[in-house]
Order: C-alpha cells, then sequence, then structure tokens
C-alpha cells in the first residue's frame, strides 16, 4: 500500500467557500476533484500538501451539459462517466463518447471530472484535445469574478495552466455549429493506457464542401491551437483522401513528440498522421450519415 | 475484445458441466473459492496481532553509489518511531548479509554501497504503517555516485565498474559460465549442413507482478524463544531451513506460515532483504512486526524473470531436416545471483532448448554477468529457464522456416520426436518421459482450422491487410527432482505427504507444496479422494505451515502435482493398503480374496459382503479387533523422490491481425492444446492454461522491466509495467491429449507454467508472420505498436 504524507482536508459546500479556502489556506492547498490524477502523486510522494478543499459536493452545481442555442455548457465536475454516457454530447459531439471510451477505464471514469483533467493539463490527457478540437473556452472563477480563456491561453503547458491560485475551472463551453460533426482515435498499449498519441477531429461541412475543420492532438507536445494550417488547408475543399493526407502530413510536422517508454518520436509522428486522416474521414462520414447533430437548436425542436 | 459474439461456436466447450461432484478426477468447482469470492481469504496483511509494529524500507534512488554517510537521527526523533536500523547496525550482528538460493550472498541492507536502484538502505519500525513511511523521508543518505553497469553485453568490457566489490579479489563482473551438450560434434554438423540460420533473440526482463506483494509479520516470543513468521513464501520449509541457518535459531523454533497467498508465480520464491529485516526488527524490539512492500517497491526490487540475450543457430538440410541447434547466452543476474535454480543448474533447465525435436547435436553457452539492476531471475512461471529455451528454439524453427520457405507447421512436424523414441534422451542430456506430438499437433491444426486459416491469410495479403499465424509447439520439464542431482542450497527436492483418515471417514492430508491459487486444495483432495473413494469435500487439504505439514521444497516450476501429487496418490494407497487389512479382519476373509471398488473392499465372488472405507476407519478406532500386528488409526506417512522430471508438452496456434496503420496487433484467436497426462480436474487446468496464455499475450505484446542509462527503472508502477486485461485477450479455444506419464503414480505431468512457456513464441511468431510482407524474420517482444512499426519500417531493433 503506498500512503501519502500527512494533509487534512476540508469539504467545500460551494464555489465561493472553495475560493476562500484555497485564499486562506495558501499555496500548500490544493482542490481535489475526482482525485484520480491528485492522490496517485499524493501516495507516490510526487506532491506533497499540507490541506485538500474537497469539491465533490460542488458536482450538484458543477456537475451538468447545458445544451443552449449556440453553445453546449458543461460543469468542470462533470463526471467522465456522464461525459460517455450523454446523450445531448453523443449527438451534438460525438468525439467525447469516442474519447470517453478509451479514457482510462469504469473505476476512474465513475470519479474524475473534465476540470480535473483540463486543471492536471497532463500531456498525454484527452480531454484537452478535445475541447482544443472543438474550439472550446473555460471560465475561471475567483474571488475577483469570473473571466473566460480559450485553450491557448487555459494551457500553459505541461501540468500548468491559466487557473490562478485561489481560482477554480468552473465551466466549460463549447461553441455549436451548424452542419458539423467530430470524432476521436486514440493508440495505446492496453486498455487503461494513456495516450501514445491521440487525435481529434471536428468538421463542419457546407454542401459538398468543407466549411472548417479542426485537429487537436494528444501527447505529442503542446497544441492547443486546433492547428490553423489544417482548417486552412481543408477550409473550402471537398472531403478526399488525398485532402486527409495533406492534413495528415501537417499533423505530423506540426507536433513535437519525445521518444519514451510509450512509443518513438518518429511513430508518435506518424501516427499523428495517420490518426488525423482517420478521425476527418471519420468526422465527414458521420456528417453524411447524418448521424451526428446539425446544430443545438436543431436538435431543440 | 471479446465478446459472447466472437467466441467460436464449440459444443464441447461451451455447456461442459463443472460441476460434476466427482468421488475422484473430474470437473468440480474449487473448495478453495467461496472465501476468495466473499473476500474472506486470509493473507499476510489481513494478519493483526496484539502491539503490532510496522516497518518501512529506505530503498537506494540510484542504481550504483558509495554510500557516504547516513544521518537517522531526524527520523530516530519521530514521536511514533520505534526503532531505526542501518546496514551498519545490522553488520554489528553479522546479519548484514544472507545468502541467496544460488549461494551467492546478498545484502539485507547496503553497508558501503548501493548495486541497484531500489536496493534496501535502512529501515523504520514505527506504531503505524503512515509514520513509518513518513520517518523513511527523514533518514538522510549522503550517495557518491558511480557509474553503473546496464548494457549486459558490455558488463564484461575490461573497463567496466567492478559492482561486486564485497568479493574477495572479484576484478570483473562475472557472475557464472555454463556449458551443455556436445560442441565439437555441434560445430561438425554445422560445418556440413545445407542450411544454417542465425538470429539475435531477447528474452527482456519481465516481472511476476504478483496481485498481492510480498510480506510478512514476524513474532519472536521471548519467552518461549519462538518465531512465528507470517510470509509470502512459496516455500515455507524451505525458507524455514534458510532463516535457521542465518539467524542461528534452532529450526524447531521458527514456525513460517504462509496463509493464502495472491499470485506467486515464482516471485514468492526468494527470501527478501524485507523478511530479514522483520525478523531482526522482532528480535529487536520483542514485538510482531509486520512488513509489506508496495506496488513499487515489488516491481522494482524483488524477483524479476528473463533478461537473456541469445543468439541462436540452426541447422538443416534444405528439405527440411533439422539437424542442430547451437546457441549463447548472454544471461543479466542483475547485482546479485538470487536465481533460485537446483545447484547443478545454475541455468535452470535452459537444457531443453533443443526442444520438441530430434537433432543430431546441440550445444550452448553461456555467460551469466552482474548488472547494476535487482537481483532474481527464477520467477515468473518459468519451469526454471525452460520460458527462455522454449522461445529461443520456436523462434529460430519459424526462422528456418522463412528461409527454407517452407510451412512452420511442415517443417515442425518434419522434425517432432516420434512416439515410439520414447524415452527419449536429448542431445543436452534430458530424459523426455512420454509424448505423442503429432497427435497433439494436429488437434490444435484442427481446432483452429489451419489450411483455412492459411487461404484467408493468403486473401487478405492480397488486399494489403496485415493477418499473421503463429505456431509453437513446446516441451517442458518440470516436477524437480531427483534427489540425486536436485537440491537448492543442500536441501534435496522430495516432497512428503502425511494422511489421517478420521474415524468417521473424513481425511486430512497434510501436504508440503504451497498453494498460490493453483487449486491444491482441490485437486489434492481429488488425488485422495480417486484412490481411496472418499468424497472430496470430505478431505481437509493442509498446506503452508511448517509446524503441521511435513518437509517438502514447496511450490514454483509446476513440482506440486508431479512430486506433492505423487506423494499424495502414495500416502493414500499405503493407508489403502492398511484399510484392506483391516477388511480381511472384518470380512474374516484373506487379503488376497479382497478386491477394491473405489470406496470399499469386497469379496472377490461374493460382492453382497463389503465394507467402505468409513466402516473401515471406524474400525480401525474402535474397541474391536484388529488383525494381528495393525495398530490403531488410518494413517500414513511418506516421502516421495521423483525418478525422473515430468515432460508435459502442447501446440499453440495464435492468429494476429496487425492494422497496417497503427501497427497496433490484436490476438484475434488463441487455440491451445495441452498434454499434461492424466488430466485431476480439467477445469482447473483450463483455469491454469487460461492464466498463462494471458501471461504470455502480455510478455509477447507489452510487458518489459525497462531502464533507462543511469539504471533507474522505469517500470515502477503498473501505468509503466503494463499487463495485460480481459480486452486484450481473444476467448481462448483449449483441447488436450493425454499422454501419461510413465513413472508419475497416476501418469499426471505439472501444467502450471506450460502455457506462460508455450505462448509467447506463439504469438511472435504470428506477429512476425504478419509482417512478412515487409521482410521480416524476426522482431523482439514486447511488441507494442511502436516497435511493430519499427519493424514495418524494416529497422526491427531489439528493446535493450
Ligand atoms: C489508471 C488511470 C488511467 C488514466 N488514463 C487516462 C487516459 O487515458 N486519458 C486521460 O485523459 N486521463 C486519464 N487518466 C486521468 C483521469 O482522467 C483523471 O480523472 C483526470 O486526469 C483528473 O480528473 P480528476 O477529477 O480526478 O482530478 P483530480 O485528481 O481531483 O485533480 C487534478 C488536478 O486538477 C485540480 N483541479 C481539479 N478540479 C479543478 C477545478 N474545478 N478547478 C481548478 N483546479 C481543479 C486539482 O487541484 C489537481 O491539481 C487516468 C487516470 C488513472 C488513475
Amino acid at each position: 500500500m503506498q500512503v501519502p504524507a500527512p494533509f487534512e482536508s476540508d469539504r467545500a459546500t460551494s464555489v465561493e467557500h472553495a475560493i476562500g479556502l484555497l485564499d486562506r489556506l495558501g499555496e500548500e492547498a490544493r482542490l481535489v476533484a475526482g482525485g484520480h490524477s491528485l492522490l496517485p502523486m499524493m501516495k507516490l510522494r510526487l506532491a506533497n500538501l499540507e490541506y485538500l478543499i474537497d469539491i465533490n459536493d460542488l458536482h450538484g452545481e458543477l456537475g451538468y451539459v447545458r445544451v443552449g442555442a449556440d453553445e453546449v455548457r458543461i460543469g468542470a465536475m462533470t463526471r467522465h462517466r456522464e461525459l460517455l454516457e450523454s446523450p445531448e454530447l453523443a449527438a451534438l459531439f460525438p468525439i467525447f463518447a469516442d474519447a470517453e471510451a478509451v479514457i482510462a477505464d469504469p473505476v476512474v471514469r465513475n470519479r474524475g471530472t473534465i476540470g480535473g483533467s483540463l486543471c492536471q493539463a497532463d500531456p498525454s490527457e484527452d480531454l484537452s484535445a478535445v475541447c482544443t478540437t472543438l474550439n472550446a473556452t473555460c471560465v475561471i472563477r475567483g474571488a475577483g469574478g469570473e473571466r473566460t480563456v480559450t485553450m491557448e491561453q487555459f494551457h500553459r503547458g505541461p501540468y500548468e495552466t491559466a487557473v490562478e491560485h485561489a481560482e477554480i475551472l468552473t465551466e466549460i463551453r463549447i461553441p455549436v455549429r451548424p452542419n458539423g460533426s467530430s470524432a476521436y482515435a486514440k493508440v495505446e498499449r492496453r486498455a487503461g493506457d494513456w495516450a501514445v498519441t491521440s487525435a481529434g477531429a471536428a468538421v463542419w461541412m457546407d454542401g459538398a464542401v468543407i466549411a472548417d475543420a479542426r485537429v487537436g492532438l494528444a501527447a505529442v507536445g503542446p497544441n492547443t491551437t486546433g492547428i490553423p494550417a489544417i482548417s486552412e488547408a481543408l477550409r473550402g475543399q471537398e472531403p478526399s483522401e488525398e485532402l486527409y493526407e495533406r492534413a495528415g502530413g501537417i499533423a505530423a510536422e506540426a507536433c513535437s513528440p519525445t521518444t519514451d517508454n510509450r512509443g518513438s518520436a518518429d511513430y508518435k509522428r506518424h501516427l499523428a498522421d495517420e490518426l488525423t486522416r482517420r478521425t476527418l474521414r471519420r468526422s465527414v462520414e458521420r456528417i453524411r450519415a447524418g448521424e451526428a447533430g446539425d446544430s443545438a437548436t436543431d436538435r431543440s425542436r | 475484445m471479446t465478446t459472447l459474439d466472437s467466441r467460436p461456436d464449440r459444443e464441447d466447450l461451451e455447456h461442459v458441466d463443472n460441476d460434476q461432484h466427482p468421488v475422484g478426477h473430474g470437473r468440480m468447482l474449487r473448495k478453495e473459492d467461496p472465501r476468495f469470492i466473499r473476500g474472506m481469504g486470509n493473507y499476510v496483511d489481513d494478519i493483526q496481532l496484539k502491539g503490532m509494529l510496522h516497518l518501512a524500507i529506505l530503498r537506494s534512488p540510484v542504481a550504483h553509489a558509495n554510500i557516504l554517510s547516513i544521518d537517522t537521527s531526524a527520523a530516530q526523533a519521530h514521536p511514533k518511531v520505534k526503532a531505526v536500523v542501518t546496514g551498519a547496525d545490522l553488520a554489528e550482528k553479522g546479519l548484514a548479509w544472507m545468502p541467496t538460493l544460488s549461494n551467492d550472498v546478498q545484502a539485507v541492507l547496503a553497508t558501503d554501497r548501493v548495486r541497484f536502484q531500489g536496493q534496501e538502505v535502512a529501515f523504520v519500525v514505527a506504531e503505524d504503517r503512515y509514520s513509518a513511511r513518513d520517518a523513511l523521508e527523514l533518514i538522510d543518505v549522503e550517495y557518491d555516485l558511480l557509474p553503473p553497469v546496464i548494457d549486459v553485453r558490455t558488463a564484461l568490457a575490461p573497463d567496466a565498474p567492478v559492482i561486486r566489490t564485497d568479493l574477495e579479489g572479484k576484478q570483473d563482473n562475472h557472475c557464472f559460465d555454463w556449458e551443455t551438450g556436445d560442441a565439437a560434434a555441434t560445430d561438425a554438423v554445422f560445418a556440413k549442413a545445407d542450411v544454417v540460420v542465425s538470429e539475435d533473440i531477447v528474452y527482456p526482463r519481465v516481472h511476476p507482478a504478483p496481485m498481492e506483494t510480498c510480506g510478512c509479520v514476524a513474532d519472536y516470543e521471548r519467552v518461549s524463544g519462538k518465531l512465528t513468521l507470517w510470509t509470502t513464501s512459496q516455500a515455507p520449509h524451505a525458507h524455514r531451513t534458510v532463516y535457521a541457518l542465518v539467524s542461528g535459531l534452532p529450526e524447531h523454533k521458527i514456525r513460517v506460515i504462509s496463509p493464502d497467498i495472491g499470485g506467486g508465480f515464482g516471485n514468492k520464491v526468494p527470501i527478501y532483504p524485507g523478511y530479514v529485516c522483520a525478523i531482526v526488527a522482532s528480535l529487536v524490539v520483542g514485538k510482531p512486526v509486520k512488513w509489506v512492500e508496495d506496488r513499487t517497491e515489488n516491481l522494482v526490487s524483488t524477483g524479476f524473470a528473463r533478461d537473456y540475450v541469445m543468439r541462436g543457430e540452426i541447422a538443416a538440410t534444405r528439405d527440411g531436416k533439422i539437424l542442430a541447434i547451437r546457441t549463447n547466452v548472454i544471461a543479466d543476474h542483475g547485482a546479485f545471483n538470487g536465481t533460485a535454480a537446483p545447484l547443478k543448474y545454475p541455468a535452470g533447465f535452459f537444457g531443453v532448448f533443443t526442444g520438441s525435436y530430434d537433432l543430431e547435436a546441440a550445444y550452448c553457452k553461456m555467460t551469466a554477468v552482474y548488472t547494476n539492476k535487482a537481483p532474481g531471475g527464477v520467477a515468473y512461471a518459468c519451469s526454471f529457464r525452460i520460458t527462455e529455451a522454449v522461445y529461443l528454439v520456436e523462434r529460430i524453427v519459424d526462422c528456418l522456416a522463412y528461409e527454407l520457405e517452407m510451412d512452420p507447421v511442415e517443417l515442425r512436424r518434419r522434425n517432432l520426436i516420434r512416439p515410439e523414441q520414447f524415452p527419449y534422451t536429448t542431445k543436452t542430456g534430458w530424459v523426455y518421459d512420454s509424448g505423442e506430438y503429432e497427435r497433439a499437433l494436429d488437434h490444435a491444426l484442427e481446432i483452429a482450422g489451419y489450411d483455412d486459416l492459411r487461404r484467408e491469410q493468403e486473401e487478405k495479403r492480397s488486399r494489403g491487410e496485415l493477418m499473421g499465424i503463429g505456431v509453437s509447439f513446446f516441451t517442458e520439464a518440470v516436477g524437480a527432482g531427483p534427489r540425486k542431482d536436485m537440491d537448492i542450497l543442500g536441501l534435496g527436492m522430495a516432497d512428503g505427504s502425511e494422511l489421517r483418515v478420521h474415524p468417521t471417514g473424513k481425511a486430512v492430508l497434510r501436504v508440503s507444496c504451497m498453494n498460490q491459487g493453483q487449486g491444491h486444495e482441490t485437486t489434492f483432495a481429488q488425488i485422495v479422494a480417486e484412490e481411496l473413494g472418499i468424497p472430496p469435500d470430505d478431505i481437509q487439504v493442509v498446506n503452508g505451515d511448517t509446524d503441521q505439514t511435513p518437509f517438502g521444497l514447496g511450490t514454483y516450476g509446476s513440482r506440486s502435482t508431479p512430486v506433492s501429487g505423487a506423494a499424495a496418490a502414495l500416502v493414500a494407497r499405503k493407508v489403502r493398503d492398511k484399510a484392506q487389512i483391516i477388511a480381511s479382519g472384518m470380512l474374516e476373509v484373506s487379503v488376497a480374496d479382497l478386491e477394491w471398488e473405489k470406496g470399499s473392499f469386497r469379496v472377490k465372488g461374493d460382492p453382497g459382503r463389503s465394507v467402505t472405507i468409513q466402516d473401515i476407519a471406524m474400525r480401525a478406532h474402535g474397541a474391536g479387533d484388529l488383525p494381528e500386528g495393525v495398530e490403531g488409526a488410518l494413517e500414513a506417512q511418506i516421502c516421495y523422490n521423483p525418478s525422473n522430471l515430468t515432460y508435459p508438452f502442447g501446440a499453440y496456434v495464435c492468429v494476429v491481425d496487425v492494422d497496417p496503420g497503427t501497427a497496433q496487433v490484436k490476438v484475434r484467436r488463441f487455440v491451445a492444446v495441452d498434454d499434461c497426462g492424466t488430466r485431476i480436474n480439467p477445469m482447473i487446468i483450463e483455469g491454469q492454461v487460461h492464466g498463462g496464455l494471458t501471461d504470455g499475450v502480455g510478455m509477447a505484446l507489452m510487458e518489459m522491466i525497462a531502464f533507462d542509462e543511469e539504471g533507474n527503472c522505469i517500470a515502477g508502477s503498473l501505468m509503466d509495467y503494463l499487463i495485460p486485461t480481459a480486452l486484450e485477450v481473444p476467448h481462448w479455444e483449449t483441447g488436450h491429449t493425454v499422454t501419461p506419464s510413465p513413472h508419475h503414480p497416476i501418469g499426471a505431468k505439472g501444467v502450471g507454467e506450460s502455457a506462460t512457456v508455450g505462448s509467447p513464441p506463439a504469438v511472435v511468431n504470428a506477429v512476425v508472420d504478419a509482417l512478412k510482407p515487409f521482410g521480416i524474420r524476426h522482431a523482439d517482444m514486447p511488441l507494442t505498436p511502436s516497435r511493430v512499426w519499427d519493424a514495418m519500417q524494416g529497422r526491427p531493433t531489439p528493446p535493450i
């Protein structure tokens, strides 16, 4: 049994309470959501904290998927499992169910949250890639109020985000645009393992041509821009294998993988290419099959 | 993923009744399972004693360094700490070093130097586990780093730093040399052969990773002077003797108890420094002391397995007659030679690398070296290195098939030892007891539908899809072993057994082997049931307590059924012989006039007159007369010394699909036909085979204890050291043939490791076969997507 160093803990009863506790207890305090990233680090004594502020009681306040006219709002405490099983997300953004099906295992998914995932900012973490692909924005609240940042602004690097000490990520907002769909693909060495490389793609069509497209990658170095060069290359084009190949090539160039236990840098680069093609292809197929939701307003009718 | 839909439709497998209530051999549910299923097992960490303290070990963060100083004062000052002990403290008591099972020595706590990352440096005893762990952070050790020896290939280079400076006069990292076979004869055969194929083949370091880590509770009772040790040991008796020799405590005042064990796979054969630390702590503090290692400690410091860098060479005629096999091995033994192997066999039973084939000559030369890595080497269901041997031969035979452009099944078929050649003496001196190899091979091919698979493969290849079919045929040598040439640290490898039938006809069997999940409580009851006609539910099997069981060397290397199982059958027969004499008195006929019908003796020609074994048991304990010279009670004791090992074998077929885009391997089908002689409980055998096959897929595709250049172990968690889940394995398709062992009392052979031994080559052969369009003849394990992709780029790389 691996045991953490001594610490104290408290349960927050509201977002304000949590912010107040963080403020009062200082740098040695940390929020714990699902705990599936933080607790293993504490048990391995990679993180030694004096205070934990448990925000699981805020699930009522921050656990939701709300579909609005032009955006979907996801509360930071929404659990992986809720994302996996959400019919709203399945209709609008199938990329979520694709990704969630291959994140960790059911035990982790029952507790782990989207907020914890984004805030952990692990370089191999999957939901950052999903949110990047969907051009999400993050709502951060502190004593001074709320601010909204793009994924690019949110993600400052491995294990580093725009969330300052006495702040909390409360919500993720995803724009809904017509005639789009998305997909996610991950290569892992074994079920439940972190990604060797993953790619997400989202495509919006205008008749026979691509109106817009974005790609987000995981485990191949920092990239939360959606790879603008891919969007540029795809816009206004008719989907084709050659086009996917071009996009894959751009993805491979745009990333900066390193060699580690999970695979060589060359291989990961190859996967960035291969998985970009696959997810773009799948997104377009989904649009053509009418599988994915058009827009939130269409759905609400 | 295996779903119900993907299950092949095989009547005989799907509809078997596993609960047939046999009085003897046959399918029955395991007697031990209800307690495990209900969470009522009793493992070492469940042991709670009054006043028990907790021990935690400080381990070296580096692979190779001199210890300049250790400051324990802050830890000593922790309010809940009872003792802090360093190597220097142990040295004062003469306990800083202990013998390994290979007659080397290993530091209990490092004194002046650490030799692998994770090596034991100091320990803390505290009131609770948390405080013990916290206090480790308060110990300050100053290390002076030394260059580590990590690459086994350069460990013997003249400028390599010498690791074992503790050994008098040691100038290099040489551990031992070993050879077997006839070098000159083999060279001569190679010289005349049409075809010679050679390949560098690495079997990487892997770890048994049992679900339960190692640990113990040591309780030294000062008044009686008795030490009781609850411990995760696969060999309680052997451990007790070693503790007696190391500590000087008299052996009758040491009681070793192995309660339920959560998986061993060889990991729980060695004696680890942690056990000795806990014993010392209990002696010093006078209280019971518990030590249970955590997952990282288990992975980085306890008995690993394999780590053989092999060059395999095979000589054959153009039409596929294999003539000879030659191999050169560099074996990585880590910082101390902790391998558990019979003393005459420093390389275990690697000598069976000639496989299942009839050869003209064979030769192996091995060099074992020390490196700055964890010691060990026995472990992981390897039947004493047979895993490595079988992998080598089954891989090199496939390489030969590749060069000859011959179907690998056909090549094997032409060379298998034929039934009439048994007992067969191999070119390295092993006497295979019995085998009908071609029958098992044919059965596996039939289940697999081999010809159809090859046709399917051809079609798929033409479409650019990558499908592979891998075959392996293995022979194991298990059941160590004959006392005349097998011992561990001087202890012969025979096993005792005691059987007592109570007055009401219920019985208790005491055995020296040690259940770790193999189902002994059931299988051994069934062995006795078959001989005496007492239902298995009426027979209690006792193991794992040196005060309650006869001496014997424990369970590993698939030896329980071959050795202890034989002892159980023979002790039951001894009881039956006595029962027959008592029955003759009861029925007033001569012994010769009685015949045995399972469960009772009856008068020949007058079957109405009979007595049951239960009647006889009551008589044996009753007030009535017994025949002249017969003592009361119905019990017996024996010690079984096997005359030979047993040689189970099997034919495996694996089908994989490789994603051409991502290089991911999916094991689509796996057919395993095993022949372990007489089958006592087929359900348990299938369970053992399923587990072993899963192990094999793990080793072939994902498992490896890896090190970086500094000697840091980078497999210290189960997120880094991957073991397979249900999602990585297909629905296992098992089959069997039965070729009894001629010398085992019931014809049984071991089966615990067959699948672990036989499956890795089948999986690797399948993957390499799938990659044939890329001109690939060999690729090393673990075949992770990245490594398979490398191979597809025409540059397969060794893992180390
Ligand atoms: C075995 C295993 C396998 C896994 N595999 C994967 C995988 O394949 N892919 C993947 O993406 N993830 C994987 N994960 C991680 C998993 O998804 C975690 O649940 C997730 O990373 C963290 O979410 P959490 O709610 O558990 O966060 P916690 O562990 O509770 O917190 C993580 C960090 O985020 C901070 N935090 C949490 N919530 C907030 C908030 N609302 N505002 C500000 N800060 C906050 C915490 O203070 C902490 O620093 C795996 C985890 C495990 C244990």
